[in-house]
């Protein structure tokens, strides 16, 4: 048939197309560590990196204490995918870093790490929109910088090993209480040997005009990253806060396992934005969860492009009465690549509001998971919560599966839940094509198309960025 | 120069014969229409000029200024100069209808080289105003939610952006009311030009009273089995289909 023939020759230009894509992320520097934890976790390796940190001892503690939670608790491959049983954390690094303190100022960044982030575009980005920039290169930053104005209202913005060490009094009270160490096998992991990553501290009423930006950046092989984050909107602040992040193609599989927790305290607002662009050699595995309380507001925008398995599933526990929820998800999945995402959203009190709406997009032998999981007590009244996940397949052999559980107990609440699964027909192919648009256009044309309500929601920088990431992964080698 | 459509014969994928030997040729400048009955063959014709990939091309070709375009993919044809107006146009979700046609603009630029924001929207805009279209009608996604009339106009738009050589128009007339046949005729007729040819694929001769044409072709079972000035048209207002056909294979 000349409709399955026509898809396989786009599966092929697709295929490249991740070649091409990767162009902008996919080179490396040879390595210049002075530290390094070398392959394989045990006890030694939780010492040499605390040794190395100079973390305190309840740090040190709350480290073993989690590296024998990760030993002690199997893979999910109960619910989740079999391709977890392929990462051999044997012949991971757990720590790799130059040992410098971050910069200040990019004039001092090594010449690598600075033509890293500066042919990524970090530091134009800085000065074209956001308020301040943290800049990770494995294991630590190596540049951190915020507006003075900002420091002068209070914000604090550093890397957590800084925020343990230096705000301890903000950090520690709030640290690993929206997700505790075992909440997951990866999230002890975290917990164990976790480095880098944001703690951010936004005092009352401060409402940040601008962004602030980390960057995760990946350039050793056969390494697993761990940043942990930890953003404090206190009473009435507001903050957005972006990711992007970006790797290599190595021969072996590499690591992310990140751990978020944001705290939004009565009245604040934070909005967590992610581009994820890892190349697809790369296990994500991160776990993402904002509390809010009375009248705060957590938003989660997030899109998943890269990687060879996400598992992400962000979250909002509404503590605080009329406090509201929402994650905004787009993931496209490849050939070669499984995006299983979604979203928690748990109500725990009163009026409390969650929205969530997902598309995904599989390509090729691409994959796309939804888990949905929405949880209202029968003791609370007056909560809400809309669900939407809608599926986009473009190839005949394109997958996708959705897993939506919503749990309403009592009958003072209202949801609603939609789902759909569309494809892009041969006849809409047809007439994009008849304008002059060659397949690959037209299928990018169409996918952006599908996504398009939820583009906006991104900030303008990154929306452009998206739409370009998504035309080079449907586009082929059209040139 | 022309578009010439040579002794085409064309399948479905299960072998079932549609188009059997049509000849045909658009010149430059002149108007053509295709007359026929329903399941003669019309518009299977027009998808297979486009190069629809659901039909087998069993013999013949079509050239367009003497190029064959047989080996050339659907967008390879309409960038050389084919467009096909719709009967049934697709809807194309989120893709707004200023973004579509300046997409479809784009694709025919060179590499590196991009439309014009100013002049584009200045353009589309004077042709939105000669087709009565409303201004909000650039923010709306592609025929999402259009009447049929809307949809048509929206044909005829994209024809008036993209400046072909040569317009199929596939039952552009069908479900129109004779207000919305009048602008459709009228962008139409502005199209036309000593550098452009136009087929018209019609069931009625309604759609021929405001768009004249230079000649007039009927088709059945896959074939066309008359050809004559505008009067024939009339005449098969007149005395219908079976009496052609009769006098075809009599």
């Amino acid at each position: 048939m000349p409709y399955e023939e026509s898809t396989a020759l786009l599966d092929e230009e697709t295929h490249e197309a991740i070649n091409i894509d990767r162009t902008k992320g996919d080179f490396v520097f040879p390595e210049r560590h002075k530290f390094d934890a070398g392959h394989g976790l045990s006890a030694k390796t939780i010492d040499y990196i605390c040794d190395v940190k100079n973390d305190p001892q309840w740090v040190r503690e709350f480290r073993h204490k989690a590296l024998q939670v990760f030993l002690d608790k199997p893979a999910p491959t109960h619910w989740a995918t079999k391709d977890l049983e392929n990462i051999d954390f044997d012949r991971i690094r757990y720590y790799l870093s130059d040992g410098e303190k971050p910069k200040r100022s990019w004039d001092e960044v090594p010449p690598e790490v600075l033509e890293t982030f500066e042919r990524l575009g970090i530091p134009e980005q800085e000065r074209a929109f956001l308020a301040g920039v943290e800049a990770q290169y494995d294991s630590e930053a190596a540049y951190s910088n915020m507006k003075e104005e900002l420091t002068k209202q209070g914000v604090i913005f550093v890397n957590s090993t800084e925020g343990l060490k230096n705000h301890e009094e903000i950090f520690r009270p709030w640290f690993g209480k929206v997700i505790p160490t075992g909440d997951n096998k990866y999230s002890a992991l975290n917990s164990a040997v976790f480095s880098g990553g944001s703690f951010i501290y936004i005092p009352k009423g401060v409402k940040l005009k601008q962004p602030l930006q980390a960057y995760f950046r990946i350039n050793s092989e056969s390494f697993g990253q761990f940043e942990r984050t930890l953003i404090i909107a206190d009473e009435g602040a507001e903050v957005m806060y972006m990711e992007g992040c970006t790797a290599p193609k190595f021969e072996t599989a590499t690591l992310h396992s990140a751990v978020v927790e944001l705290v939004a305290l009565k009245g604040a607002r934070i909005q967590y934005v992610t581009v994820q662009n890892w190349s697809n050699n790369v296990f994500n595995l991160v776990t993402k969860r904002g509390l809010a309380m009375e009248d705060a507001e957590v938003r989660w925008i997030d899109c998943n492009i890269g990687s060879r398995l996400t598992m992400k599933y962000p979250g909002v526990i509404m503590k605080g009465r009329r406090a509201r929820g929402e994650v905004i998800s787009i993931a496209l999945a490849n050939t070669g690549q499984h995006q299983d995402t979604g979203a928690k959203m748990i109500h725990a009190a009163d009026e409390t509001t969650s929205n969530i709406v997902s598309k995904s997009i599989s390509v090729g032998r691409g994959r796309a998971t939804y888990r949905g999981q929405v949880h209202i007590p029968r003791h609370l009244k007056g909560c809400r919560n809309n669900t939407e996940c809608d599926a986009l397949l473009i190839n005949s052999n394109s997958r996708t599966d959705t897993y939506p559980a919503i749990t309403v107990r009592g009958n003072r609440h209202a949801t609603q839940h939609e789902a759909s699964v569309s494809q892009v027909s041969e006849e809409m192919l047809f007439y994009m094509q008849q304008r002059g648009l060659n397949e690959g256009q037209a299928m990018s044309l169409a996918v952006n198309g599908f996504i398009n309500d939820l583009v906006r929601e991104f900030p303008m920088e990154y929306s452009v960025e998206l739409k370009r990431l998504i035309d080079l992964e449907m586009e082929g080698s059209v040139g | 120069m022309s578009l010439n459509i040579h002794n085409l014969s064309a399948t479905l994928e299960d072998g079932t014969e549609i188009l059997k030997g049509v000849t045909l040729e658009i010149p430059q400048g002149e108007v053509h229409a295709i007359m026929g009955p329903n399941g003669s063959g019309k518009s299977t014709l027009s998808k297979v000029i486009a190069g629809h990939e659901g039909y087998l091309v069993t013999g013949g070709n079509v050239t367009l200024d003497e190029e064959d375009v047989s080996d050339m993919s659907i967008d390879e044809r309409s960038r050389a100069g084919i467009f096909l107006a719709f009967q049934y146009p697709s809807e194309v979700p989120g893709v707004s209808n200023a973004n579509f046609i300046r997409a479809a603009l784009q694709s025919r630029l060179p590499k590196g080289e991009e439309i014009d924001a100013v002049a584009y929207y200045k353009k589309l805009y004077s042709k939105m105003d000669l087709l009565e279209m409303d201004r909000k009608f650039t923010g709306r996604a592609v025929n999402e939610g259009f009447s049929g009339g809307e949809k048509k106009r929206n044909e005829i738009l994209q024809m008036m952006m993209l400046e072909p050589k040569y317009c199929i128009l596939d039952e552009t007339d069908s479900g129109l009311d004779i207000d919305a046949l009048k602008i459709v005729a009228k962008g139409v007729n502005a199209m036309r030009s000593p550098e452009r040819g136009i087929l018209l694929i019609t069931h009625y001769q309604r759609l021929l009273d405001y768009i004249k044409p230079d000649q007039v072709h009927v088709m059945a079972e896959g074939r066309i089995v008359r050809s004559g000035g505008p009067e024939l048209a009339l005449e098969l207002e007149k005395h219908g289909y079976d009496f052609l056909k009769e006098a075809a294979f009599a």
